[in-house]
């Protein structure tokens, strides 16, 4: 039997779960403000709306700590509902691929020559 | 204490959760909608960016009731799982941590996340 005191595996998901939650609850309504407050916009405003460097890096940092939360937070459900050991580990490389590949898209689409 | 007899059957329309249970399984189920929702919003972005014609098929599928009663659901798991996420991060700091509070804060968080889905609805469909 483990050790009540365990791996301490726990405690930094933990914490990855709850800083990346600080994070997106302060930047998530930033943004979307940002964006509502502009609205409505034809093509050309959308696309200058995007424009700013600063943005572009702020998202991207955002959709980033979006990933970490959201990979601890699918983890966390997977091992409480899925038993089945390598069904589990199947599904967990399948968020790791949608979550990584969010974010590289993400990054391809912000800095595509317009 | 006598054993209740078995087999013990279940009736579910008589197991009555907690409110701050209701919170804790919907803090779940929007958290794995918006996972759910991140690529398509990559998605709908990339095609909104890319040129005038994306972007005209994106404002022409956001048109459509469907589309938007699925971005209202959206609306609703953000503004659910970012109020109840609060409530997990002040209990972490040890606030509101009795039961009447509790209840009290997950009350809040119910009718928080349903007001803010409400003004969301007023603005997409009135």
């Amino acid at each position: 039997m483990k050790s009540a005191a365990g791996a301490h595996t726990g405690t930094g998901t933990w914490l990855v779960q709850r800083a990346s939650a600080v994070v997106l609850a302060l930047a998530l309504p930033g943004l979307a403000l940002y964006v509502l407050v502009a609205l409505p916009l034809d093509f050309n405003g959308w696309q200058a709306l995007f424009a700013p460097l600063w943005l572009r890096v702020l998202m991207l940092l955002t959709v980033a700590a979006l990933a970490l939360h959201a990979w601890v937070g699918m983890r966390d459900i997977l091992m409480d509902y899925v038993p089945s050991t390598g069904l589990r580990l199947a599904l967990y490389l399948a968020v790791i691929v949608t979550l990584a590949g969010s974010v590289t898209w993400l990054a391809a689409v912000l800095w595509s020559p317009a | 204490m006598k054993p209740a007899a078995r087999p013990v059957y279940l009736d579910l329309r008589r197991i009555h959760l907690p409110l701050p249970g209701w919170v804790s399984i919907l803090h779940r189920v929007s958290g794995a909608l918006l996972f759910l929702a991140l690529p398509l919003g990559v998605w709908a972005l990339s095609m909104s960016l890319a040129d005038e014609a994306g972007f005209q098929r994106l404002a022409d599928g956001l048109a459509h009731p469907l589309a938007r009663l699925a971005l209202l659901g959206l609306i609703w798991a953000g503004a659910h799982h970012l109020l109840a996420g609060v409530r997990h991060l002040a209990m972490d700091a040890d606030w509101g941590v009795d039961l009447k509070s509790a209840r009290q804060s997950s009350f809040i968080v119910l009718l928080g996340g349903g007001l803010v889905t409400l003004l969301a609805a007023w603005r997409l469909f009135a």
